[in-house]
């Protein structure tokens, strides 16, 4: 309960006996702990961080900090975009990335079990090896998975495959006060009552903090080839997208991408995209088992594509042509970043009929304010990422024009009936956008969700409600 | 102007597996693609067709499956293909695959630059480009790391030369190997390839060659005698230290000085 209480000489005292002295900090304390990969929404230390390696120290540190009144925010890699993982009222940072062992790949079940430490790419990798597929495929490959599953990442397999959700199993979680609660299981279905399970998934550590999961794994498509089309103009790149979606196969992903974007990835990658001079792309893939099963699929894409207008259809169909395209899309969050001294994102998600409507609303904005706005996205799930790039401006005219602009963005996705957030979550930082989206008894709700678990909200303070 | 590119079909893998009992490469039930280096010599000419406006031909040797890398080479922007196919070219080494490639080459007739790529991933000699060029005794550069000029005379390249570089200025005709990075290889059009497994390949044996004596060809053309192909052996293991740092450090040290990495000091 606000005011939470400050850390003082005795609660270090026996904190410090819940984990070994390694992995306890007060007074040396990285600066990366103050905040996430987005500075501009502000930075605040934590007083302790203690790093966990088992639900029982978890469980041990949340029932002191419950009884004491401390707030803590549980952590993963940091590599979140809207604040999740920032100790707004200090207090104790919880991280979990030590925790980072793949307990189990069960062939029988489908399934793998882990610790929420474990690096995306070290999932993706081991269970590749095992000679499955982990379908979800968020852009951040060094984010933890239990940072995907609390915040529900997509990414970009999302058209085929589905967002991390799908995937959650069973979760092993400690609640607020401590309790260590087992949600789901190997199975793989659940109609037992209100799924817990799926409440957390999404919560942004406002509910427990995970320390083991569960997911689904499936079995690995023998083969992926992406088509590359280029077309005149995003907006005619971006209403071929629906004519896609209606192929009989399912596309594995359907990103778009315009030139300015490309141009900023090059530069920053200092390497070539294997394509030039066209001012708009989609990359297309699909995955299958056959050679030929793969050619139908890319020949339905194909002559849909010429029919809405695009201009070729290339083809990536090897290792080295997927790393060139996947690796320049990979890079472009980071590209636009260091494109410019400061920005700011929004991660909305829209009927895919109406991406490009919006992206023209974005550009329409971008004029009308005189500032650079960049955007890339998942084409064939509605989600896009709309940057506005501060360059040149002054600090004043900057701060004055970001919030009118994302206002806007904001407004603009709610009058199509989309959504906040696609992939990135809520944080703090997009809190007054989400208010304003769902309006007062869908927020009353989520209010009411939270204290349930969290009657004194010491976990991760101030984020997504409060 | 007239370009050629040599083009090699290879296994798609990074893995080439050898078969233990008779030392040939497994090559059944492996797909196959282009030599990726070769697509770095075929943007390389694409990017001199761009400036020049030069003709682009391809040339492979290979059975008429290798077809299909003429047809991606077509679908990337050459605008002719040339295969070498005939049972007795099978079996050739360096020196008569050179040779046969040559003789395509003639055939070809009035090239002014031949390219290459470094090396084959199957093969891995490097040898065949360089080769080529000694049989048509034109000048040859290997290892090209970049273009730094090209025009109707001649080529000014960038060679790499491990601890050195060179540039080096070329008079047509001659003979380049390229490096991977040179240039950034475009993607086929999905479009022209359709188009261009319509297109006819001109496929040559040796009774088309100017040569046609049969022991420059093949097996018999080939003094190289392979005795054994294995696949190399890996020595790797890891040891993981998580103890306390102090102990971790005092660990590896005497790790590093039992590998004989670091004298031990007392």
């Amino acid at each position: 309960m606000r005011p939470f209480k400050k850390i003082d000489v005795q609660d270090i005292e026996v904190l410090r006996t819940f984990v070994p002295a390694d992995r306890f900090f007060v007074d040396n304390i990285h600066p990366d702990y103050s905040h996430d990969e987005m500075m501009i929404y502000g930075k605040k230390e934590p007083e302790v961080v203690i790093q966990i390696k088992s639900a029982q120290e978890a469980s041990n540190i949340m029932k002191y900090a419950s009884e004491h009144n401390i707030p803590v925010t549980p952590r993963g890699a940091g590599t979140g975009l809207c604040g999740g993982c920032v100790p707004l009222e200090g207090g104790i940072v919880l991280n979990t990335s030590l925790m980072n062992r793949i307990l189990e790949i069960d062939a029988d079940t489908m399934s793998i079990t882990l610790e929420p430490g474990v690096l995306l790419m070290e999932v993706q990798e081991a269970v590749k090896n095992a000679g499955f597929l982990y379908a979800p495929d968020p852009g951040e490959k060094s984010a933890t998975v239990g940072g995907n599953v609390m915040t529900n990442a997509g990414g970009m397999r999302a058209v085929k495959y589905g967002v991390t959700r799908d995937y959650v199993r069973g979760l092993e979680v400690v609640t607020p006060t401590g309790e260590i609660l087992e949600l789901g299981g190997k199975v793989a279905k659940n109609s037992s009552g209100y799924s817990l399970l799926h409440l957390m998934v999404g919560s942004e550590g406002t509910l427990g903090i995970v320390t083991k999961i569960i997911m689904k794994i499936l079995p690995s498509p023998k083969k992926m080839t992406s088509l590359l089309i280029p077309f005149d103009s995003l907006s005619s790149a971006l209403k071929t997208v629906p004519e896609i979606m209606k192929l009989p196969e399912v596309a594995t992903t359907i990103e778009f991408m315009e030139k300015e974007v490309l141009d900023d990835a090059q530069e920053f990658l200092g390497k070539e995209f294997p394509n030039r001079n066209y001012p708009a792309y989609l990359i297309v893939s699909y995955s299958g088992n056959t050679q030929s099963h793969i050619e139908s699929m890319l020949d339905m894409a194909t002559e849909t594509a010429m029919k809405c207008g695009a201009l070729d259809v290339f083809l990536s169909d090897t290792a080295e042509r997927q790393e060139s395209i996947w690796n320049a899309r990979g890079a472009f969050l980071e590209a636009i970043k260091n494109s410019t001294v400061e920005m700011d994102e929004c991660d909305v998600v829209l009927n895919i009929d109406q991406v490009a409507e919006f992206v023209d609303y974005t550009r329409e904005c971008s004029n009308q304010y005189n500032v650079r706005v960049r955007s890339f996205g998942h084409a064939g799930d509605g989600n896009l990422h709309v940057y506005i790039c501060k360059d040149e401006l002054d600090d004043e005219t900057w701060k004055k024009t970001v919030e009118e602009v994302m206002d806007k963005f904001y407004i603009k996705a709610k009058e199509l009936n989309g959504q906040v957030s696609g992939e990135h979550g809520i944080g703090h930082a997009k809190k007054k956008y989400l208010e304003d989206s769902l309006g007062e008894t869908q927020m009353t709700l989520m209010r009411n969700i939270k204290r349930v678990f969290d009657p004194q909200g010491i976990l991760n303070p101030g984020k997504i409600v409060d | 102007m007239r370009i050629v590119v040599c083009i090699k079909q290879v296994p798609d893998t990074q893995k080439v597996k050898v078969d233990p009992e008779t030392g040939v490469l497994i090559r059944n039930g492996i797909d196959t693609k282009m030599n990726p280096y070769d697509l770095y010599a075929l943007e390389t000419a694409l990017r001199i067709k761009e400036k020049t406006g030069a003709e682009l031909h391809v040339i492979s040797m290979g059975p008429d499956a290798a077809k299909a890398v003429l047809v991606e080479a077509m679908a990337l922007g050459a605008d002719d293909a040339w295969l070498m196919s005939d049972r007795r070219f099978a079996g050739a080494d360096v020196l008569a695959t050179s040779f046969t490639l040559a003789q395509g080459i003639k055939t070809i007739g009035d090239v002014d630059l031949i390219l290459c790529g470094k090396q084959t991933t199957d093969g891995d000699t490097a040898q065949v480009g360089p080769a080529i060029g000694e049989v048509l005794n034109i000048p040859h550069v290997s290892w090209v790391r970049k273009l730094i000029e090209a025009d109707e005379k001649g080529l000014t390249v960038e060679q790499e030369m491990m601890d050195s570089v060179a540039h080096v200025r070329l008079n047509y005709p001659c003979l380049l190997t390229v490096e991977k990075g040179i240039f950034e290889p475009g993607l086929p059009s999905y479009l022209k390839m359709k188009e261009a497994r319509k297109k006819e390949i001109h496929v040559l044996n040796m009774d088309k060659c100017d040569c046609r004596d049969a022991k420059r060809y093949g097996l018999s053309g080939s003094p190289t005698q392979v005795e054994k192909i294995f696949e190399p052996t890996y020595d790797l293991s890891s040891v993981r230290l998580d103890k306390t740092t102090e102990e971790n450090a005092q660990a590896l040290f005497e790790k590093f000085v039992e590998l004989k990495v670091i004298e031990g000091g007392k």
